[in-house]
């Protein structure tokens, strides 16, 4: 049956569980867009006979297609402004720096995406000089960004 | 620290005076400005004059510190007011910041549509910002998927598409200035409109869209 490829793509997100981002499902993309092609071009092709030759029965059938097109549509968009949205959740909690394991998850647009956005996000703007095992005594806050991205360690002693 | 601070604010006829304000006041607004955000589930008008003002303040306790001797006791307590003060300061930011990045499409619809002379919800940075957002968003969407498909299907109406604000949430709020006849709408059809009265001091549990005029001027405070 026609979507149930798009469908799969919006059940992959459903699955995955909130903050987390599956792998770019390019293959499954790739597969609906050409789906859709097909189905517009067949759909050409029944419109030009409905008109030259009056075959109204076709009209059905064209907009069954029709609807197809329409709903393959509204999963991939909805799939990718998903992903969109939990890679913007993603980067509220992890500042600029990504883990690299997040990376390999997206496709190359959305790290474009993701950098032009982080252009313009609201930051602080304080920087330290943090040489390599030098210790600081620093305010908690500024650390703590840091320190989950794994540059800093917070030593107790 | 005994100094006043300038604050521009527009009175009634839609002209400017200057309000002079305590920091103590300050940094009240400052914090009410961050509950409303906080609570409400729209975006609230922006208030550049509060932000300045506190960025000024914050600068001007920097510099005091810095001048004061290290180590004495009052310094470090200084700096902690000073660093909740910031806190409150970003996360009022970030509350303002997530909402736009939520409701994109429709903020972006409402500064085209406001009336001039109406204030911005959105300061000129956030505004910029919005403008950014929405291109990336729609050219992220265009070059992944929008220009593969047949030429008819290939415009996707944000919109429509973007969830609105659900301004018919429940918030909880105080009120400041006494109201009168504050016109409830009906949830279900069998119920009518009724007309309530809002006590200075009293507490409620209301929609947000009965009194959303009324946390813009301020009468009522979102707890």
């Amino acid at each position: 049956m026609f979507c149930e490829k798009a469908t799969e793509l919006v059940r992959e997100l459903q699955r995955a569980p909130e903050g987390q981002l599956p792998a770019f499902n390019e293959d499954g993309l790739r597969q609906v867009l050409e789906e859709m092609k097909a189905l517009y071009e067949q759909n050409q092709s029944d419109v030009n006979e409905a008109k030259s030759a009056g075959r109204g029965d076709l009209i059905p059938t064209i907009k069954f297609r029709h609807c197809s097109l329409l709903r393959n549509r509204r999963c991939t968009v909805a799939y990718l402004y998903d992903r969109l949205l939990r890679i913007r959740a993603l980067r509220w909690e992890y500042g600029s720096v990504l883990p690299n394991a997040l990376r390999f998850h997206m496709s190359a647009e959305e790290v474009r995406c993701l950098k032009d956005y982080g252009e313009f996000e609201v930051d602080d703007g304080t920087s330290v000089l943090l040489k390599k095992n030098s210790q600081h005594f620093l305010p908690r806050w500024k650390c703590e960004q840091l320190i989950r991205q794994g540059v800093l360690e917070h030593v107790l002693s | 620290m005994t100094e006043v601070l300038d604050l521009h604010e527009q009175d009634s006829d839609g002209g400017s005076e200057e309000v002079v304000l305590t920091p103590a006041e300050l940094i009240e607004r400052l914090e009410q400005a961050w509950m409303n955000e906080k609570f409400a589930p729209e975006l609230l008008e922006s208030k550049p004059e509060i932000v300045e003002c506190v960025m000024e303040q914050l600068e001007h306790m920097e510099g005091n510190l810095r001048r004061a001797k290290s180590g004495d006791l009052k310094v470090s307590i200084h700096r902690m007011e000073m660093e909740r003060i910031r806190y409150i300061l970003s996360s009022y930011l970030r509350c303002r910041l997530m909402k736009i990045e939520k409701f994109f499409p429709h903020i972006l619809e409402k500064e085209k549509m406001r009336p001039a002379g109406e204030p911005s919800v959105l300061s000129p940075e956030e505004f910029v910002f919005v403008k950014e957002y929405m291109d990336h968003t729609e050219t992220h969407l265009k070059n992944v998927a929008l220009k593969h498909m047949p030429p008819n299907l290939q415009k996707v109406d944000l919109l429509r598409a973007v969830p609105k604000p659900d301004l018919d949430s429940y918030v909880f709020l105080r009120v400041k200035e006494r109201q009168e006849n504050i016109l409830v709408e009906p949830e279900a059809d069998e119920q009518r409109d009724y007309v309530i009265d809002l006590e200075e001091g009293s507490q409620h549990l209301i929609r947000y869209k009965t009194i959303a005029p009324l946390v813009a001027s301020g009468a009522v405070q979102l707890i």
